[in-house]
């Protein structure tokens, strides 16, 4: 039985992990029709400068800050630079193009920090265990499954409540058409790119006590998190009835 | 936007059920995650993501086919064949061996080139099919002794049978659902080949147990192996070049130009596409048996969908829908790889860069952007 709960618990705590992924993922293709085959290097990338923030400051929670500012700045000018001249030419060409950019990001990964696992130690105020009910369970792997639901509360909030994401929706919808009733559309799609991304590298770092941190930890990411995505809508339908879909 | 809520509770179930997958499962956990994408992306194939699909463009942007054989192209082809039947004895065995290899990957190539050049489908999985072929002749080989020749043989049969298998469920769509199916079905692939090391050696690999002989030729040697990477080299352009002059190929080129309009003037379009696909995929099983017997070893990397990001690469630098670019892109990437690695660590930087400027700056890929500049300069 308590094998099963800490099962219980690790699956959850992986599903966050492919949660801030997805909904990375899942926001960019929604509105910009573009697979982004670079969002795991995002992730891996905010594991390893999360990891150089850590060895030189010495405070995880300074990492898990201030990590994902460099990983946003660096997709932000891929979406700018490279993504945005293609989108008149046709989503596939993006999608080689951001296929690209995995080299070129694994290369600087390995440079860097070279081919070896490197490892972030759990933040000590979270090294505890906790004691639930019948079982122990660790703190750090707590936080992030809470971590997680925030996450989502918050995401949801910026989509559903504010106008914002009233204009990412419309985006979502008809770009055009959005881009006709004053949304800036150009903006819009760096923003939301720059989320994306923001979450990705929050994964890696969050990810980084648990699976470590590696060159190659991109793509063992990318895939499960592309089956959640290509699974998240079939699921939001199945919830509800199939004909609002 | 259900798309928010769809991706929460999808993460929470497939990290569950990968978590207690492997934890219970080891085996089959890996193909269970496969198979709920599969089964998804099938029921669901046009309301994926709740985005309609109608006016993503699956082409390529650049639009080129084959050009009439002229006697100017004869002139120049017979040039290139007596310069590379020529060049082996003029090089040591190291370059023999990385040309051996470049013909290889260039069938290779060629054959993703039908596939997403001509017919307009970007596959990412098209490594399962050499898979496919390789382990055919290495794992035939260990168990039962099969000459590599039969199984070279065996290889392109299992290829072509796969790709029609996984065709049949993949050309329902097309554009970016066509992606994901094939990345998703070849990783079902690449699972059997890690997860069933009993036969193919897991990540560990397998070794081809005897290199054959060609037509009485030692093939350990450099020179045998060249020439018998040529002569099939040349055979799969020679037989894909006439594919497509003939109306056959003009379909597939249909296909990719406005399949909607094929479909009206009284085209099966998914048979065609299925067909193009399981040619694809049967020369794809040749390069990858050939490759087995070059390489003399094959492990599950050689499936990986990274190994189908890599031809899909060769195939752009060269030039998509240009039919011997694609081999030029092998090259190109071989070398890169191969001599650029053993200057300078970041030949993967190096690429990547080259290949994104390539994407932005010249579509067409080098043997397209440098046709279109030799067909222009006489006028």
């Amino acid at each position: 039985m308590d094998l099963f709960v800490a099962q219980l618990l690790n699956g959850l705590v992986y599903g966050m992990l492919l949660f801030l992924m997805a909904a990375g993922l899942s926001l960019i293709f929604g509105l910009m029709n573009v697979v982004n085959l670079a969002h795991g290097s995002f992730f891996m990338l905010g594991a390893f400068i999360g990891y150089s923030i850590f060895r030189s400051t010495g405070s995880f929670w300074v990492a898990f800050v201030l990590a994902p500012i460099p990983v946003i700045a660096l997709g932000v000018v891929m979406e700018v630079v490279f993504l945005r001249r293609l989108y008149r030419r046709g989503h596939m060409d993006q999608v080689l193009l951001t296929f690209g950019f995995t080299f070129v990001f694994l290369d600087l990964v390995q440079s860097v920090w070279g081919r070896s696992v490197l490892r972030l130690p759990v933040p000590a105020a979270l090294q505890e265990t906790v004691q639930i009910g019948w079982g122990v369970f660790s703190a750090y792997r707590l936080s992030l499954i809470a971590f997680g639901f925030a996450v989502a509360g918050l995401l949801w909030l910026l989509l559903e409540r504010s106008r914002i994401g009233a204009m990412v929706r419309a985006g979502v919808d008809d770009a055009a058409m959005a881009a006709g009733l004053g949304a800036n559309i150009p903006a819009l799609f760096g923003g939301v790119f720059g989320l994306g991304v923001a979450l990705a590298a929050l994964g890696g770092v969050a990810a980084a006590p648990i699976l470590g941190v590696y060159p190659g930890m991109d793509a063992d990411i990318l895939i499960p998190a592309f089956i959640v995505t290509v699974s998240a809508v079939w699921v939001a339908c199945a919830a509800r009835s199939r004909a609002a879909c | 936007m259900g798309s928010l809520r769809g991706a929460f509770a999808g993460s929470l179930l497939i990290g569950i059920c990968d978590t207690f997958g492997k934890a219970y499962f080891q085996t089959v956990a890996l193909f269970l995650i496969y198979l709920t994408m599969i089964v998804v992306l099938l029921i669901r194939p046009q309301g994926l993501f709740g985005i309609k699909y109608s006016n993503v463009a699956a082409a390529p942007a650049i639009t080129t086919r084959v050009g009439a054989v002229t006697s100017s192209t004869r002139v120049a082809e017979l040039a290139a064949l007596l310069a590379l039947v020529l060049l082996p004895f003029a090089v040591g065995d190291y370059p023999r061996a990385l040309v051996s290899e470049i013909f290889i990957y260039g069938i290779f190539a060629m054959s993703l080139d039908l596939i997403f050049g001509f017919t307009g489908l970007m596959s990412l999985g098209h490594a399962a099919f050499f898979g496919l072929g390789a382990y055919a002749v290495a794992v035939l080989g260990a168990q039962f002794g099969l000459n590599a020749w039969l199984g070279v043989i065996a290889g392109v049969g299992l290829a072509a049978s796969g790709a029609a298998l996984i065709g049949v469920f993949c050309v329902r769509t097309s554009g970016i659902p066509f992606l994901m199916l094939t990345l998703a079905l070849s990783q079902l692939v690449y699972t059997v080949a890690l997860k069933w090391r009993d036969v193919t050696g897991g990540s560990d690999g397998i070794a081809v147990a005897e290199r054959p002989s060609f037509f009485g030729l030692d093939l350990s040697r450099s020179l045998p192996m060249y020439f018998m990477a040529l002569i099939f080299f040349v055979l799969t352009y020679w037989g894909l070049r006439r594919l497509l002059n003939a109306p056959l190929g003009q379909a597939f080129i249909g296909l990719r130009e406005n399949e909607q309009r094929m479909a009206a003037i009284g085209y099966r379009t998914r048979a065609y596409k299925l067909l193009s696909f399981t040619i694809a995929g049967a020369l794809a099983g040749l390069a990858g048996g050939l490759y087995a017997i070059f390489n003399g070893f094959i492990s599950s990397d050689a499936v990986y969908w990274t190994a189908s990001g890599d031809v899909l690469i060769m195939t752009m630098l060269g030039g998509a829908g240009t039919l011997i670019g694609p081999a030029f892109g092998a090259a190109i990437f071989l070398l890169m790889k191969n001599v650029v690695s053993s200057h300078s660590e970041h030949w993967m930087a190096i690429i990547g860069g080259v290949f994104v400027c390539c994407v932005m700056f010249f579509p067409a890929g080098l043997w397209g952007t440098a046709r279109g500049i030799l067909q222009r300069a006489p006028k």
